[in-house]
C-alpha cells in the first residue's frame, strides 16, 4: 500500500524521496479501433470482430513516452495497466517494447460503464504501488476524458488534465497546461493523475530486440474480484450503435471565379456570414 | 422534475454554452438548478428561461482551476441528473462529480429526448449511440449542439459558502503571443494545410480571419511538419470544433482531420485536386488553388463587410 503512505505524506515533499529513490509510474492505457480503421454496423451495433487493426489510443502514447522519459531521468518501474477484452494485451505487449517493465490487464467482464473501469484502474493502482499515474486526455473511441479525473477522485489526488510534459523540479512535480491567456505551469504537493494531451516529444518506435524480449515478458491479469472491486449494475443502457446520419450532398463549384458565388450563398443560403 | 445545471463563466458573463444546457433540460420538461462557481454570473442565470432557482457557490476553492476543488465544493449541491459543458474544465468536473457520488458519466451528448435518451457521437464521428438514463448521472453537452435558452425569468438566487482543499499551484502564467481567437471559441474557422505550400503563405488566411472574425486553424501535417503550434491544430489528436463555419484550405480531409471538424454547422473546402475527400464532407466546395481562391474570397468579404 505504497500509494496510501504517500498521500498521507503529501505535505512533508513527497517527491523528494524520488532523487535517490525509484519510484512507480503507473500509466493507463486504452486499446481502440485505429482511427483509420472503418467502423461497421451490423444489427445496430458495432461489429468489433470486423475492425481490421487495434492500437493504444494515440494520447495515452504521448503519456507512455512521458512515463519512459521519466523512469530515465529518474530512474524505476513503468506500469503498464489495461482494464479491456482478452485483445487489449497484445497492447501491453506493445507498451513492453517500448519499456513498460510490468503489464496488467483487468478484465474488463461485469464492467458496465465508465465509472466501473475506473474504480478497477483505481484499485489496480493502489495494489501495484504507484507513486504517479499518467494516461491519455481522453480515448479516440467515446473521446470521453473522464478517465483521468475519475480515477484521481477514487484515489483522492490532484489531476492536471491535458498536459504536455511533466518534469521534477526542486523536489516537486510540475506539469505544463494550457489557461486562457496561453498555458502556465502547475505544481503538486502530492500525489498525481496526469493526463496528457499531445505532447511536443517525438514517440519512440520499437526495436527488434524491444519486441523480442517482450514477447517473453508475462502479462499479470486479474479481474475485479482479485482487486476486491463490487461493480454492481449501472444506470444506463446501451439502445444501439447507428452510423452517422448522412449528411446532403454539398455544391461543388469549378474554378475561382465562382468565389463571390458561393461567397453570396453563405450569407443567403446559410446565413454564416 | 428538475436537473442540476453547472453554469459555465467567461469572467462576469455566462457562456454560451449554459444557455444551452438550460434548453436541452426544458426540453425534456425538466427544470434547471443552475449552480453559479464563485457565484459569477448569478443574476444573468436567474434571468432565463426555464430556471428554477440558482445557487451562488462562494469561497477561495475557485481562486485557481483545480477539478478537485471546484468538484468538492459544487457537489454539496448538485443532485439526480447534472449537466454541464463538454468544455475541458466541465468534463473534468463531470468525472470528478460522477466518481464522488458513484453515478454514470455520459461525455459529449448531441441530443437529449425524454426517456431520458442520449445520443453521442463514437469513434470520432464514425458511428454515433444511443442511451437511455434510468437514474442519477452526470451529462456533459457539446457545446453548440443545443439550441439557446430564452432570457425572462426573474428565478431565486441562494448564496452558499463552501471551503474544498485546493490540490495544486500555479507556479508561472505564461502568455501565448499571438492574440488571436482561439479554435475551440470561435463561430467562424479558416483552416489551412500541407496545400498552402508553406508556414508563410498562412498570413493570407490571417486576411480573411481578420474581416469576418475568425479563427485562424491547422491540419496536423501543417503541426508536425512546419511547425505550427499545437492549440491551432484541428483533428484527431487536436481540438473537436463546432464552428458555424468551417473553411479549409488546401486540406485534403484525412479522416482525423475530418473527426475534428465534420460537425461544424457549415463546411466551405478550397482545394485544387477535384477528388480530395474534404468534398465529401463540404456543403459548399470550390476547387481552385488557394493563390487564385484566397484573393477572390478576400475581396469578397472585403465588400461584404463593408
Amino acid at each position: 500500500m505504497k500509494l496510501v503512505r504517500l498521500v498521507k505524506l503529501k505535505h512533508k515533499k513527497t517527491f523528494e524521496r524520488h532523487r535517490g529513490e525509484n519510484m512507480n509510474i503507473a500509466v493507463l492505457l486504452k486499446q481502440v479501433p485505429d482511427t483509420t480503421a472503418k467502423i461497421t454496423i451490423s444489427a445496430g451495433k458495432v461489429d468489433e470482430s470486423l475492425v481490421s487493426k487495434w492500437s493504444m489510443s494515440p494520447y495515452d502514447e504521448y503519456a507512455l513516452e512521458s512515463g519512459l522519459q521519466m523512469k530515465e531521468a529518474s530512474g524505476g518501474v513503468l506500469i503498464a495497466i489495461t482494464c479491456g477484452p482478452e485483445r487489449a494485451k497484445k497492447m501491453l505487449t506493445d507498451a513492453a517494447a517500448v519499456g513498460a517493465d510490468t503489464l496488467v490487464h483487468i478484465s474488463d467482464e461485469g464492467v458496465k460503464d465508465s465509472t466501473h473501469v475506473q474504480k478497477l484502474l483505481a484499485a489496480a493502482v493502489k495494489k501495484f504501488g504507484a507513486d504517479i499515474v499518467l494516461c491519455g486526455k481522453q480515448a479516440a473511441d467515446t473521446n470521453g476524458g473522464s478517465t483521468g479525473p475519475g480515477v484521481a477522485e477514487i484515489l483522492e489526488v490532484a489531476c492536471v488534465t491535458l498536459v504536455s510534459e511533466v518534469n521534477y523540479e526542486d523536489g516537486k512535480i510540475t506539469t505544463i497546461r494550457p489557461s486562457s491567456m496561453g498555458t502556465e505551469k502547475v505544481s503538486l504537493n502530492g500525489m498525481g493523475v496526469f493526463a496528457f494531451d499531445k505532447g511536443s516529444s517525438e514517440l519512440r518506435r520499437p526495436n527488434v530486440r524491444g519486441i523480442m524480449m517482450a514477447k517473453k515478458k508475462v502479462i499479470e491479469s486479474i479481474t475485479s474480484g482479485d482487486l476486491g472491486v463490487e461493480l454492481g449494475i449501472s444506470n444506463i443502457t446501451l439502445d444501439s450503435q447507428t452510423p452517422p446520419p448522412a449528411k446532403a450532398a454539398g455544391q461543388k463549384f469549378e474554378g475561382a471565379e465562382h468565389v463571390p458565388t458561393v461567397v453570396s450563398k453563405l450569407r443567403n443560403e446559410a446565413n454564416v456570414i | 422534475m428538475s436537473f442540476t445545471i453547472i453554469a459555465e463563466t467567461n469572467g462576469d458573463s455566462l457562456h454560451p454554452t449554459t444557455y444551452q444546457l438550460i434548453s436541452a433540460a426544458s426540453n425534456v420538461g425538466a427544470k434547471s438548478i443552475v449552480i453559479c462557481p464563485n457565484g459569477e454570473a448569478a443574476s444573468e442565470a436567474s434571468k432565463i428561461e426555464g430556471v428554477e432557482k440558482v445557487i451562488s457557490v462562494v469561497g477561495d476553492c475557485f481562486d485557481i482551476f483545480d477539478g478537485s476543488a471546484w468538484s468538492a465544493a459544487l457537489n454539496s449541491v448538485c443532485e439526480g441528473k447534472i449537466l454541464i459543458s463538454a468544455s475541458p474544465n466541465g468534463r473534468e468536473i463531470g468525472a470528478r462529480i460522477a466518481a464522488k457520488r458513484n453515478i454514470p458519466i455520459i461525455q459529449d451528448i448531441v441530443s437529449m429526448s425524454e426517456g431520458i435518451t442520449v445520443t453521442r457521437p463514437i469513434y470520432s464521428g464514425k458511428a454515433v449511440e444511443t442511451l437511455t438514463i434510468s437514474g442519477d448521472a452526470v451529462i456533459t453537452l457539446r457545446p453548440n449542439a443545443f439550441e439557446a435558452a430564452a432570457l425572462g425569468n426573474e428565478a431565486p438566487i441562494n448564496i452558499v459558502n463552501q471551503s474544498a482543499d485546493i490540490k495544486i499551484a500555479i507556479q508561472e502564467a505564461i502568455n501565448k503571443a499571438s492574440e488571436r481567437l482561439d479554435v475551440t471559441e470561435a463561430d467562424i474557422i479558416i483552416s489551412g494545410g500541407r496545400g498552402m505550400g508553406s508556414i508563410d503563405n498562412f498570413s493570407h488566411l490571417e486576411k480573411i480571419a481578420d474581416i469576418v472574425g475568425a479563427a485562424v486553424g491547422a491540419s496536423r501535417a501543417v503541426v508536425d511538419e512546419w511547425g505550427m503550434p499545437h492549440r491551432m491544430q484541428v483533428g484527431q489528436t487536436g481540438k473537436t470544433v463546432t464552428p458555424s463555419l468551417y473553411i479549409a484550405v488546401g486540406i485534403s480531409g484525412a479522416i482525423q482531420h475530418l473527426a475534428g471538424m465534420r460537425s461544424s454547422k457549415y463546411i466551405l473546402a478550397i482545394n485544387k485536386d477535384p477528388d480530395a475527400p474534404i468534398f465529401g464532407v463540404a456543403d459548399y466546395g470550390i476547387v481552385s488553388t488557394w493563390e487564385e481562391a484566397i484573393p477572390a474570397l478576400e475581396s469578397a468579404l472585403s465588400e461584404l463587410k463593408s
